[in-house]
Formats: C-alpha cells, sequence, structure tokens
C-alpha cells in the first residue's frame, strides 16, 4: 500500500523531466520494476489516474517492464531465477549464490509531444 | 508524433535526496543513526528498552517512533529513559525521509549521541525509503518462520546487520535455523547477525557492544 507516494515519486520525475524538455504532453511513460522493488503495477496505476489530473502527464501510458530476480551461482556460473522456496543453485545445489538483478525501480523513457503546431482543422 | 526521451532516473530519487540531506544533518551534530525495522510484534521496542536502558548511563539517546497510530512505544521508549519523538504516519506503512526530516526538528541533536529510529512493523515498505540512518537494521523473530527471507528478499537484501529475536523460543517453534541463514547470506553476504533473546537477555551484550563500537 505505498503506492501512492512512489506514485507521487514518479509523478514528480516525469513533470520535471518534461518541462526540462520543453514537452506540451507526455503521452507514455516507461517503468523498470525488479522483483525485489515490490510495487504492484495495478496499485501504481490505479493511483496515477487519480494524481496525474491537470498536469502535463495527464492520462499517459504506464508501461512496466519487470525484471525477475535472477540470481547466479558462484560455484558453477549458472544464473536462474529462483523457484520462491530455496536459492539454492538448481543445478549443481550450491548455496553460494549472488543476487544479479531485481532491485531496480526507474524511469527509463518517456513519449512527449512538443508545443502544438498550428494546424488546419477541416471544417 | 511523440517523441521518445531516454532517462534512466530512480524514482525514489527525492527520498533519496532527502535521506542524504537527513544523514549531513546528523553528521553536523555527530549523532548515530539507527534505523530499526521489521515485521509487527517482532520486538522493535522490546530491542529499544533494552537498548537504551543499557547504554542511558554513558550516552544520550533519542529514539523517533513512526507507527500508523497510537503513542505506545514512544511512551515505552522514554520510560526506559530516552528522548522520545512520536510520529504518526496517518496510514501510510513506513517512515520516509520527510517523515524522519520533522522528527529530527524536534530533537535538539546536539544532546544526542544515539538516535534510534523505529519504523513502522512492515517487512515490505521500509526497505524502499532510506531514512539517511547510518545503520539499517532488521530483527527477525524465531516465531515469524524461517522462510521470511525468501517471502521477503527486498528486506533482506538491503539491511546492515540482523537481529533475530526470540531465540528462546527456538525449542518450541519449528524454526530451520540452516534454512534461514542460507537464503539471507544468498541475499546479503557476510551480514552481520546478532542471535539475541529480549526476554532473557541472551545476546543482547554482542549487540550492545557493537552499538557502542559504533558510537565510540
Amino acid at each position: 500500500m505505498h503506492e501512492l507516494p512512489v506514485t507521487q515519486a514518479l509523478l514528480d520525475l516525469v513533470v520535471e523531466r518534461a518541462a526540462a524538455a520543453q514537452a506540451a504532453r507526455v503521452t507514455d511513460i516507461y517503468i523498470e520494476i525488479g522483483q525485489l522493488a515490490s510495487y504492484v503495477d495495478e496499485s501504481v496505476q490505479f493511483y496515477w489516474d487519480i494524481i496525474s489530473g491537470g498536469t502535463a502527464a495527464e492520462g499517459a501510458n504506464l508501461h512496466f517492464q519487470r525484471i525477475p530476480l535472477s540470481i547466479q551461482c558462484t560455484a558453477c556460473g549458472r544464473s536462474f531465477q529462483p523457484d520462491g522456496r530455496t536459492f539454492d543453485c538448481p543445478d549443481c545445489g550450491s548455496e553460494r549464490v549472488r543476487v544479479r538483478s531485481g532491485e531496480e525501480f526507474q524511469l527509463v523513457g518517456l513519449d512527449v509531444e512538443r508545443a502544438a503546431q498550428p494546424r488546419t482543422v477541416e471544417v | 508524433m511523440p517523441e521518445r526521451i531516454a532517462v534512466v532516473e530512480k524514482i525514489m530519487g527525492a527520498n533519496e535526496r532527502l535521506a542524504a540531506q537527513n544523514r549531513r544533518q546528523l553528521d553536523e551534530a555527530g549523532v548515530i543513526a539507527i534505523n530499526l525495522m521489521a515485521s509487527p510484534g517482532a520486538g522493535k521496542t522490546s530491542l529499544i528498552e533494552h537498548t537504551v536502558k543499557a547504554l542511558r548511563g554513558a550516552y544520550d539517546i533519542a529514539v523517533i517512533d513512526g507507527d500508523v497510530a497510537s503513542g505506545i512505544d514512544a511512551a515505552r521508549a522514554a520510560e526506559a529513559g530516552a528522548r522520545a519523538v512520536q510520529i504518526n504516519t496517518g496510514g501510510e506503512c513506513h517512515l520516509d525521509a520527510v517523515m524522519v526530516q520533522e522528527g529530527l526538528e524536534q530533537i535538539d541533536l546536539e544532546r544526542v549521541d544515539l538516535l534510534i529510529i523505529e519504523n513502522v512493523g512492515n517487512l515490505i515498505c521500509p526497505a524502499a525509503f532510506p531514512l539517511g540512518a547510518h545503520k539499517n537494521i532488521l530483527i527477525a523473530s524465531i516465531p515469524e518462520g524461517a522462510d521470511k527471507p525468501y517471502k521477503y528478499p527486498g528486506m533482506y537484501k538491503g539491511v546492515d546487520a540482523l537481529v533475530i529475536n526470540k531465540v528462546d523460543l527456538m525449542p518450541y517453534v519449528d524454526f530451520d535455523m540452516a534454512y534461514f541463514q542460507r537464503g539471507v547470506e544468498a541475499l546479503n553476504p557476510g551480514l552481520l547477525t546478532f542471535p539475541v533473546s529480549c526476554k532473557t537477555g541472551e545476546g543482547l551484550l554482542a549487540w550492545q557492544t557493537w552499538l557502542e563500537t559504533l558510537l565510540s
């Protein structure tokens, strides 16, 4: 249930970056979430729809890329995703393992529209 | 046509910057701060009571207590002999750097040696919100079960020390210590670990000694 402050942090960052790029509107937002980061996509989206109103990022689509928890065995070198019950290497059984990825929680891209261009409107 | 801006920025960067600011404020005042995190009922407040009672003769200790509601924990810390500040998070499941900053404003840091921050009882959210403490410490407890590192890896991965409380219950609870420690070792190799019992006092001397080393 900590997604509200997290979503607020995301919104602040997006609005700041959009302003720096002189964007009129943000249409799409790309986010990487590692498995260890414990954030729920749907919950971020839920709060997003509420708090982004009235900002340049109102209604933007959030795209989440999930990064699974990846562990590497330091004995045999095998990288694997744990089954949730143990972190031991499924190949050699070693318990000497290290976390390689899964802690990410970052903004990796924005699609923006620059200030509206004058255009012909057909009537 | 929309155009793509590539950014790679941590989303929680704002909290992290504030945490760094808290750390500077603590360092300038010569205060060592620890952030205690645990599930509800693991023994955060009990460990604080023991710690305050053991060290209050030699050090001035302040406690910032984070709770969803109530001032019970701060009252216990104050009774033990600490200056205690209660922060009610108003439903928020963790402390963040802003709340700690507000807590710091209520404490005369020049008169404090050790600041203990008691986070909200929760094994998920506090891991995502650094506060600026010098050491992040997790308290596990025997009745919680040995599978917690596997279920809450984010919490176990990010801490500087682990206290395993309620070791006096080992004979009565099925707790596979080897399985627990394998999980911890995978996530946080070489993690400093203190098996203790706040009930019997077992192991608390090692914990105290470590804190005194941080303070010296």
